[in-house]
């Protein structure tokens, strides 16, 4: 329940977040949301980075499947050197999910005592 | 523990974040910094226009005085509808800039010398080599002259203000995506900035000369082979008017200098080279037929002006429509007006005049501080502008150029182009350094009503000349070889000239009313395509610097053609007879010894003999004359220029084929390393045997067709091949009229059929917005390359409601 309750936040307040702020603000997010609600570091990695790798992916997917993959075609083909959308879409959400996953482990870290024991 | 653990992830989370958050080097290539770049809310992905994108808004800005109303139709071009003229202005260039901002910034960085700032110091060189060109110097006097036209200064400062309102409220998050790639930001737009624009055109129009490499020449040749190689017209020249035209001698007559023959003729060698020069393709056609000539009665003027091909485009389409002026046709991100196009009552439309106007003068400095030089007898007072370049990642350069009466001192001890020693001293004399306001040539055209608006807008021209053609509704037709062009005498400006006294210097301009023009000849048309303006009768020096080719098939079909369509015009701009060809080719058929030749080379021998000089697609006689003609010219010259000095200019190809139509014993066929004498046989028959080896490699990897071995593409102007356009099935070359090349040919092609309700079409290869992640960044490029053509719309407020209008854009006071 804690998983889905803190992915689902992680999500939902990073892409509020970046609506104002630059984007490393889903590391904070993640951060403040792993330290309130409290899991084992190692879960709380797992729930950081699925989150705002779905959140990245999946917007990423979205615009870009709005806009019939045009730059996803030519920007993997300068990034990666090769002309594939969805290698694009895989990397965004896995920068996002790094920087997620790690944020919530330190966040994760943040008290001495878990609850989760 | 846990505080160890803490603190670590801590800091790998917070390393994390700025390694992403940095510009990298990967594998020695700069990369953008990933974590912003790839935000879908930050980076690359709000570049991804969505393909249902609504593009219909309402916007509010102080600096309005009236409503204005755009109208986006579906090829996504603008029609704009304001109250008054400022707030067209303003309309415009807050459209420049939300489509093509980045490329508008780009130029103008560039023209400004001031590419360092932005990508390090490989653009160094560039930039020290523009400002020593005097081009800010330029632009800031261009300026003065803009700015002293009330008219034109409010025209500039409310193209300005549009700009800066887009600026203004653009959030990061979309800017264009070249920004994000190269981490950097947009810096407001100014008036300054315009003329730097302005500038940079005539950098790429009129800064066409080789003193360097003819001075080389020179010094290299006998004065009876520099003749023979550089001569001042072609035997094939159809000039821009007619031959056999009168000229009235010149009002003041020219004074050579007593030294020019001691002095000047016998030039010592130099070895400065500059670092780029604009394209020798530059140029263009246009032409005017009068009604006599078309089906229904009415003039038709046709344009397209063969620049460098890129994307985004250099070109935007919109229409521009005031109470006082309603104008449709092709501007310019970065300046104001429509370029070419036409109005309600005519057409205008322009080619390259591609005049030397552009001159160097040895200069004589008294010491290495630069602070004399000898002049006139005495030594003078050098002027110096101090130019701070500001380089990315590295501390300002700081380039001191000195300023004497010719111009800058573009080369010095401290600057010599491509060399990295140059001992000489060269002052640059260009016209470009004049005041003059060209943008008020094309606010006049753009209100012309008649053929006395024309002559008075175009006389506004200076820098770069062009040949400007008209059309009107009521039936005239004309064109002026127009610009400001210096006074010469017979070779002046050919080769760099003594700079210790003003005997040397240009003596006036050309009056305006000695202009070459046509206005309605009898023939009824008026054409040009950048070959010499006139024959030998006129009374000016006019260089020796024009191509032929393109003016001979153009004349000669206007000529036979009657009873003419704008369909019949669309076919011979995008027309792909090679006339060199047809000149060439029965050289190579009557000389190649057939006897000599194996099964293979007279295989290819008959794709040349069969081929009908169509530079067609699918066409593999154009490549196999392409290679034989190159080996030939290779072979005749190579000798000859073996140990001639660097920089060297090289004869014109049609200079070659003249020299062995009028003799069979042209000097230069004879190999100087052989003890016997070489015919043109023997030559022709060995350059199509080398040839031949080059093609059979070509066909075994599948390219022998023209459009194939042609290869033209439309580069991204940081040439990224994901941003540009790679391998497009399109014919013509050089000496086609439609001269597309690899990389350069028509960058705009229009024809205007000047009938009541004017009937135009128009394309040119790109799309109307700058953003790669847009359907419209290249949804021309297919149209233009099979030779397609759209109908351009000059729109009225009451067909608003038409459906090919898609979006609409209230402008409102705030």
């Amino acid at each position: 329940m804690k998983f889905f309750v803190s992915l689902l936040l992680m999500a939902l307040l990073s892409f509020a977040a970046c609506l104002y702020l630059e984007w490393w603000s889903i590391a904070i997010v993640c951060f403040i949301i792993a330290a309130l609600i409290r899991q084992r570091p190692g879960v709380a990695f797992m729930t950081g980075f699925l989150s705002l790798f779905l959140l990245w992916a999946g917007l990423s997917y979205w615009i870009s499947n709005n806009n019939g993959h045009i730059l996803a075609h030519k920007m993997s083909l300068i990034l990666l050197q090769k002309d594939n959308p969805s290698l694009l879409i895989l990397l965004t959400g896995l920068i996002g999910g790094l920087v997620g996953g790690f944020a919530a482990v330190t966040g994760s870290l943040i008290r001495a005592k878990p609850s989760a024991r | 523990m846990r505080i160890f653990f803490f603190v670590l992830f801590a800091a790998i989370t917070i390393g994390l974040v700025i390694t992403l958050n940095s510009r990298l080097t990967i594998g020695g290539k700069p990369a953008p910094a990933f974590g912003k770049f790839l935000s879908p809310q930050h980076g690359l992905w709000q570049n991804a226009e969505a393909d249902k994108e609504d593009f219909s808004a309402d916007l509010k800005f102080n600096q309005l005085t009236g409503k204005v109303s755009v109208y986006l139709d579906d090829r996504l071009v603008p029609h704009i509808f304001a109250e008054n003229e400022n707030d067209v202005y303003f309309v415009q260039g807050y459209l420049h800039a939300k489509f093509r901002l980045w490329q508008m910034e780009l130029q103008t960085l560039s023209a400004a010398g001031r590419a360092s700032d932005v990508v390090g110091d490989i653009a160094l060189n560039h930039d020290r080599e523009f400002r020593r060109l005097g081009m800010v110097y330029a632009a800031e006097n261009s300026l003065k002259e803009m700015e002293a036209n009330e008219a034109i200064k409010s025209e500039c400062d409310a193209y300005t203000a549009g700009v800066n309102a887009y600026i203004a409220a653009l959030p990061e998050s979309k800017l264009p995506i070249e920004y994000k790639l190269l981490g950097y930001k947009p810096e407001k737009w100014s008036n300054l900035k315009t003329a730097l624009f302005l500038k940079y055109m005539s950098y790429d129009l009129a800064a066409h000369e080789n003193d360097f490499e003819m001075t080389n020449a020179q010094a290299f040749f006998s004065p009876k082979d520099f003749n023979i190689l550089y001569p001042p017209i072609q035997d094939s020249l159809d000039p821009i008017i007619p031959k056999g035209t009168l000229y009235a001698a010149p009002k003041t007559a020219l004074k050579i200098p007593a030294s020019a023959d001691s002095l000047y003729f016998k030039n010592d060698t130099t070895s400065v080279e500059e670092l780029a020069k604009p394209n020798r393709n530059n140029g263009s056609n246009n032409w005017a037929v009068s009604g006599s000539k078309t089906k229904n009665g009415a003039p038709i003027l046709c344009n397209d002006p063969h620049l460098g091909l890129n994307l985004p485009s250099l070109w935007i389409e919109m229409q521009l429509s005031t109470p006082t002026f309603n104008s449709y046709g092709a501007s310019f991100p970065g300046a104001p007006s429509i370029i070419i196009g036409y109005n309600d009552s005519c057409a205008f439309g322009f080619t390259n005049g591609g005049r030397d106007v552009r001159d160097y003068y040895e200069i004589k400095f008294k010491d290495d501080q630069r602070t004399a030089y000898w002049f006139n007898n005495e030594w003078k007072q050098t002027d110096f502008r101090i130019e701070t370049i500001k380089v990315n990642g590295k501390p300002d350069f700081i380039d001191t150029v000195a300023y004497t009466v010719f111009g800058p001192v573009m080369y010095d001890r401290s600057f010599g182009g491509k060399r990295n020693t140059n001992q000489k001293n060269y002052a640059v004399r260009w016209t470009a350094h004049n005041n003059s306001n060209e943008l008020l040539i094309f606010n006049m055209l753009n209100h012309a009503k008649n053929y006395a608006d024309y002559s008075a807008a175009v006389i506004n021209l200076h820098t770069p000349g062009q040949n400007c053609a008209f059309a009107c509704k009521n039936g005239d037709i004309a064109l002026r070889a127009q610009g400001e062009f210096p006074a010469k005498w017979k070779g002046q400006g050919d080769f760099i000239m003594p700079g210790e006294d003003s005997s040397y210097m240009w003596q006036y301009m050309i009056p305006q009313d000695e202009t070459p023009f046509q206005y309605n000849p009898e023939r009824g048309f008026v054409s040009s395509a950048n070959q010499r303006p006139t024959d030998s009768a006129y009374p000016y020096y006019l260089g020796r610097e024009y191509p032929s080719s393109r003016g001979i098939i153009v004349n000669r079909k206007l000529a036979e053609m009657q009873q003419i369509t704008p369909g019949d015009m669309m076919a011979l701009q995008t027309d792909n007879y090679n006339v060199f060809a047809e000149m060439a080719i029965p050289v190579f058929t009557k000389n190649i010894n057939a006897a000599k030749l194996n099964e293979a080379e007279k295989g290819f021998l008959n794709l040349l003999k069969s081929w009908n000089y169509r530079s067609e697609i699918d066409s593999k006689g154009a490549t196999v004359f392409n290679l034989v003609w190159k080996n030939f010219y290779d072979t005749v010259y190579a000798d000859e220029f073996a140990n001639a000095p660097q920089p060297i200019r090289y004869p014109f190809e049609s200079t070659l084929l003249e020299g062995i139509l009028k003799d069979s014993a042209y000097k230069f066929l004879d190999d100087i390393g052989t003890t016997q004498k070489e015919t043109l046989s023997d030559i022709a028959t060995m350059s199509f045997k080398n040839a031949v080896i080059e093609l059979m490699k070509i066909a075994s990897e599948g390219r022998l067709e023209w459009g194939k071995f042609k290869d033209t593409h439309v580069n991204h102007l940081l040439k990224l091949p994901g941003f540009s356009r790679l391998h497009l099935p399109i014919g013509g070359g050089t000496n086609c009229i439609n001269a597309t090349t690899s990389d350069h040919g028509p960058s705009w092609r229009m024809v205007v059929s000047l009938t009541e309700k004017t009937e135009a079409y128009g394309v040119y290869p790109g799309g109307q917005s700058g953003n790669p992640g847009s359907k419209f960044y290249d949804n021309f490029i297919d149209q233009w390359a099979a030779g397609k053509y759209y109908p351009l719309w000059l729109m009225t407020k009451e067909e608003q409601n038409d459906r090919r209008i898609k979006w609409k854009m209230h402008f409102n006071k705030s």
